[in-house]
C-alpha cells in the first residue's frame, strides 16, 4: 500500500523541510519514496503543494484528487482549497493560522469563516490546532513545519525514536534543539 | 535525491570537467548541486547561448562538459546547438533542457523534443531520479561514441521530484588530445557541406542504436493495450494500470526506433501513445505506418496525472469532496519589503505604459497594481520599447517605459539598449537592480560581484555600462523612496533623449540584507482610508475597518508610511517611522 501525504501552505512557510523530513523517515523505514515539490514563481507567497508518497514501489510523483491519506496544512484556507485531494478515509492535520491572500487583502473576496467546522461537516476527519503558538513556545515561529510533523506523528504509527532520528538527519545542527522541542510539542500537546 | 541533484551526481560521476549554465526553473538546481563538487569547474554564464558555447569550448578542447537550461533557454542557445551538431565534439558534451508542462513558472509550454529533431542530435528522457543519474552519465559515453552533443530532457515533475538513487564512483577521463581540424570545426560553407552528410549518417547509426539499446525497453503485461510512453507519463501509466498493460518505455526520445515500435505494436491489440505536450512520438508512429491513439484521447495542453489517464482510458476515477463555499485564490505576490513594489507604485502614479520582462517583477502585473502591459521573453522589454516608440513617436516616448531586472539585463537586455542608443529613440529604461537573480532562488550574476561559489568575482558597473553604450542620462533611485522614484520617472519620460533609471535596492529575501523592526498601526490615527492597500503588501490587511500589520511578515521597509496621510504607521518604539 502506498501512503500519500500532501503538505500544503503558503509559499515561504517551510514545507520543503517538512517534506524532506518525511522523505527521510520513510526511506529509513526501507520504503520506496517520491517527494514532489514546486519551485519558482509559486514560491512567492502563492499556494504551494508538496507531495510525499511512500510504499513498496512508488510510480507517480504526484498525488491526485481523492488519493491523499493525510493533508498537512500550514494554513487553514489551504486545507479547504485542497480538500478534494483527500481520500475517503483521509485525515487533515492543520494549523488554524489564517494568512489573507491578496484578493482578501484588497477587499475583492472574503476570507471564509469557520473553515474547520465546514470541512468536518463535509465528512472529513480534521485535526485543527494552533501550531503557531506551539512553534513560538518552542522558540521560533518558523518551527510551525516541525510542530505539524509532530502532530502528524500521532497518526502515522511510526515510533518517536525513528522520527527524532530522521529529524537529526535533516535539520541543521544549530536548529536541532528548537526543532526537537517543536516536534515534541506538536506530538504531545493537547 | 532531487531529480536535478541526481543529474548533477550523474554528471560528476561521468567525469564532467566544465559546467556553464544560466538559471531557469525547473533546471537551476542541477548547476547549483554541481558547483558543490570541487573537481568540477562551474559557473553562471550571462545567458544560455554563452553557457552552451563555453561548454562546447571545453568539449572541443578535450574535457567533458555540461550546460543546463529551461525550455525557453534553449531558444536562446539554439544558434550554437544547430552548428555544434555539425562539428560534433572532441570530449563528451551534455545539454540538459527542462520543460515545464502546466507552466508552473514559465511563459510558455513549448516542447523541447522538437529541437532534438530540428538540430539532429539525440535526446534522452529520464523518468525518475535514478534514471536522471544513470542517463546523465551515459550521455557522455553516447556523446563521444557518436561524436555529437547529447540533449537530456527533463520536465518539472522529474526535475523537482525526489526518489531513491544509487550513487557510484567518479570516472576521471584523461584530457583528449587537441588537434587542429578545420574541416571538422570551421563551419564555413565548404566544410559544412562536408559535415552535413556525416550528421545524416550519424542519425542513421543512432536510429540503429535506438532499436537495440535497453534505454528503450518493453515491459510486457496484459496485451489488450500497449502504451508507448516516456518520462513522467510512464509513471502515470504504471500508477493507473499497474502491470495489467504492456509498455514500450522510451528512454531515448530522439531518434526513435522503427522496428522496435512496429514489433511492439504487433504484439498488442491496441497501441496508445501517452506523452505530455505535442504529439511527437505519435507522429513518428503514424509516419512509420503504426496505427495509434494519442492526442485524440489526451490533451495537448497542461500536465498529465494518474487520474487523467484513468479517466481518459475509462477506468474508475477516485472522487474527492469539496466545500460549497468559494475559496479565494492565492496568487503569488511581491514579498513584504520587495523593492519592486515602490517602483511599480511610482509607475502607476505616472500612468506609465510598462513593457515588462522575465523575473519576480512580472508580479507587478497582478492586483492591485496591474502595472504591466506586456511580458514576452528575456530582454524583450527594452527592444520592444524601442519598437513601441518608433511606432508611436513622441506620444509613446512620454509615457512608456521598459522594466527589466539586473540579471535579465545582463542576459539579453544590454543589446536592446545598444539599439536604443544607436538608432535613437527617446526611450526610458528602468533596471530593477535587486543585486541578485531573484525568481530562480538567488543566484549571483555579473553585476553582483561574486561567483557561483560565493567567491569575489568581476563586477559589471551597470551605470558605467549604460553610459558606455551611449546613454548620457543615467539616474539611480531608491525604490523605497516613493517621491524620489515618481519624480525621476516623470523627468526621464519628459527628457528628449534616451535614459536609464537604475532602481537599486537588494532583494528583501537576501540573507545579507538587514531589516528594520516591523511596523505597527496606531489605531487611533488610522482613519481606515485604505490608501496603504494600494501597494499590495502581503503584510498589510484590513480588520475592523483599520489597517493591520502582520509582524511576522513586515520588514519595516516604510513604503506604507509614505502612503499614509495620518502617520498611522509606527515603529515598535512608538515613533512615527521615517
Amino acid at each position: 500500500m502506498t501512503q500519500n501525504i500532501m503538505i500544503v501552505g503558503v509559499g515561504g512557510q517551510g514545507s520543503l523541510l517538512a517534506s524532506k523530513l518525511l522523505g527521510r523517515l520513510m526511506m529509513n523505514a526501507g520504503l520506496d519514496v517520491k517527494v514532489s515539490e514546486v519551485h519558482g514563481m509559486s514560491q512567492r507567497g502563492g499556494s504551494v503543494v508538496t507531495y510525499v508518497r511512500a510504499g513498496e514501489k512508488v510510480y507517480s510523483p504526484i498525488i491526485d484528487v481523492g488519493e491523499a491519506d493525510y493533508i498537512v496544512s500550514f494554513e487553514i484556507l489551504e486545507a479547504a482549497r485542497n480538500l478534494k485531494y483527500l481520500a475517503p478515509n483521509g485525515r487533515i492535520v492543520t494549523n488554524t493560522q489564517q494568512v489573507a491572500p491578496m484578493p482578501v487583502i484588497t477587499g475583492e473576496a472574503q476570507y471564509p469563516e469557520n473553515l474547520a467546522e465546514k470541512i468536518a461537516a463535509a465528512g472529513a476527519e480534521i485535526d485543527a490546532f494552533d501550531a503557531l503558538s506551539l512553534a513560538e513556545q518552542a522558540g521560533s515561529s518558523k518551527a510551525v513545519n516541525i510542530v505539524l510533523m509532530g502532530r502528524l506523528s500521532r497518526y502515522l504509527g511510526i515510533g518517536e525514536a525513528e522520527w527524532l532520528k530522521a529529524l537529526e538527519e535533516t535539520v541543521p545542527p544549530k536548529f536541532l534543539e528548537i526543532n526537537k522541542k517543536a516536534f515534541m510539542l506538536g506530538r504531545n500537546a493537547t | 535525491m532531487l531529480g536535478n541533484e541526481a543529474v548533477a551526481r550523474g554528471l560528476y560521476e561521468g567525469g564532467v570537467a566544465v559546467v556553464s549554465s544560466y538559471p531557469g526553473t525547473p533546471s537551476t538546481e542541477i548547476t547549483e548541486y554541481v558547483s558543490k563538487y570541487d573537481e568540477v569547474y562551474s559557473e553562471w554564464a550571462p545567458n544560455e547561448k554563452v553557457a552552451m558555447e563555453v561548454a562546447f569550448g571545453s568539449a572541443f578542447a578535450g574535457k567533458r562538459s555540461f550546460c543546463g537550461m529551461k525550455h525557453v533557454g534553449l531558444n536562446v542557445a539554439a544558434d550554437p546547438l544547430f552548428t555544434i551538431s555539425y562539428t560534433g565534439v572532441n570530449a563528451g558534451m551534455v545539454i540538459a533542457v527542462a520543460d515545464d508542462p502546466g507552466m508552473h513558472s514559465s511563459q510558455n509550454e513549448q516542447d523541447s523534443r522538437h529541437y532534438a529533431r530540428a538540430a539532429k542530435v539525440p535526446m534522452l528522457e529520464p523518468a525518475d531520479s535514478s534514471e536522471c543519474l544513470k542517463f546523465a552519465k551515459l550521455a557522455f559515453e553516447l556523446s563521444e561514441r557518436f561524436d555529437t552533443p547529447v540533449l537530456l530532457r527533463l520536465c518539472t515533475r522529474i526535475a523537482h521530484s525526489q526518489s531513491v538513487v544509487e550513487t557510484g564512483e567518479r570516472v576521471e577521463p584523461e584530457m583528449r588530445t587537441y588537434n587542429k581540424d578545420q574541416v571538422k570545426y570551421v563551419m564555413m560553407p565548404g566544410y559544412a557541406r562536408i559535415r552535413h552528410p556525416i550528421v545524416e549518417e550519424r542519425m542513421r547509426a543512432l536510429t540503429e542504436f535506438a532499436e537495440t539499446t535497453d534505454l528503450n525497453r518493453v515491459e510486457m503485461g496484459g496485451r489488450s493495450i500497449g502504451f508507448i510512453t516516456s518520462g513522467t507519463s510512464y509513471q502515470y501509466v504504471r500508477e493507473a494500470f499497474g502491470d495489467s498493460v504492456s509498455i514500450l518505455k522510451l528512454g531515448m526520445v530522439y531518434p526513435l526506433p522503427v522496428k522496435k515500435i512496429r514489433d511492439f505494436a504487433a504484439s498488442v491489440e491496441r497501441v496508445v501513445v501517452l506523452e505530455e505536450l505535442d504529439p511527437f512520438i505519435e507522429e513518428h508512429c503514424r509516419a512509420i505506418g503504426v496505427n495509434v491513439s494519442g492526442k485524440d484521447i489526451f490533451p495537448i495542453v497542461g500536465e498529465f496525472s494518474q487520474n487523467l489517464v484513468r479517466e481518459k482510458m475509462g477506468l474508475p476515477v477516485p472522487q474527492g469532496r469539496a466545500l460549497e463555499e468559494a475559496i479565494p485564490p492565492r496568487p503569488p505576490v511581491m514579498c513584504a519589503g520587495c523593492p519592486h513594489r515602490g517602483l511599480f507604485y511610482a509607475l502607476v502614479r505616472n500612468k506609465a505604459t510598462v513593457l515588462g520582462d522575465i523575473g519576480c517583477y512580472a508580479l507587478g502585473a497582478n492586483a492591485p497594481l496591474f502595472a504591466m502591459d506586456y511580458t514576452i521573453c528575456m530582454g524583450a522589454s527594452i527592444s520592444g520599447l524601442h519598437g513601441f516608440n518608433k511606432a508611436r513617436g513622441e506620444e509613446g516616448e512620454k509615457r512608456a517605459v521598459a522594466v527589466i531586472g539586473d540579471s535579465t539585463f545582463m542576459h539579453s537586455g544590454v543589446t536592446g539598449l545598444i539599439d536604443i542608443a544607436y538608432n535613437g529613440s527617446n526611450s526610458t529604461v528602468i533596471i530593477a537592480d535587486n543585486s541578485t537573480t531573484g525568481m530562480t532562488g538567488h543566484q549571483p550574476n555579473p553585476t553582483t560581484g561574486e561567483n557561483i561559489k560565493g567567491d569575489p568575482a568581476g563586477k559589471v558597473d551597470l551605470a558605467a555600462l549604460c553610459r558606455a553604450v551611449g546613454i548620457r542620462r543615467v539616474r539611480v533611485v531608491d525604490p523605497y523612496n516613493l517621491k524620489e522614484c515618481e519624480e525621476v520617472i516623470k523627468e526621464e519620460l519628459a527628457a528628449s533623449e534616451p535614459s536609464v533609471i537604475i532602481s537599486r535596492r537588494p532583494c528583501a529575501l537576501l540573507k545579507t540584507v538587514r531589516h528594520n523592526p516591523p511596523l505597527r498601526v496606531n489605531v487611533e490615527k488610522c482613519r481606515g482610508c485604505r490608501s496603504c492597500m494600494k501597494i499590495g503588501c502581503p503584510a498589510i490587511s484590513f480588520r475592523d475597518k483599520k489597517a493591520k500589520i502582520d509582524n511576522t511578515l513586515c520588514v519595516g521597509c516604510g513604503v506604507c508610511t509614505q502612503m499614509c496621510a495620518f502617520d498611522a504607521f509606527e515603529s515598535e518604539s512608538g515613533e512615527g517611522a521615517n
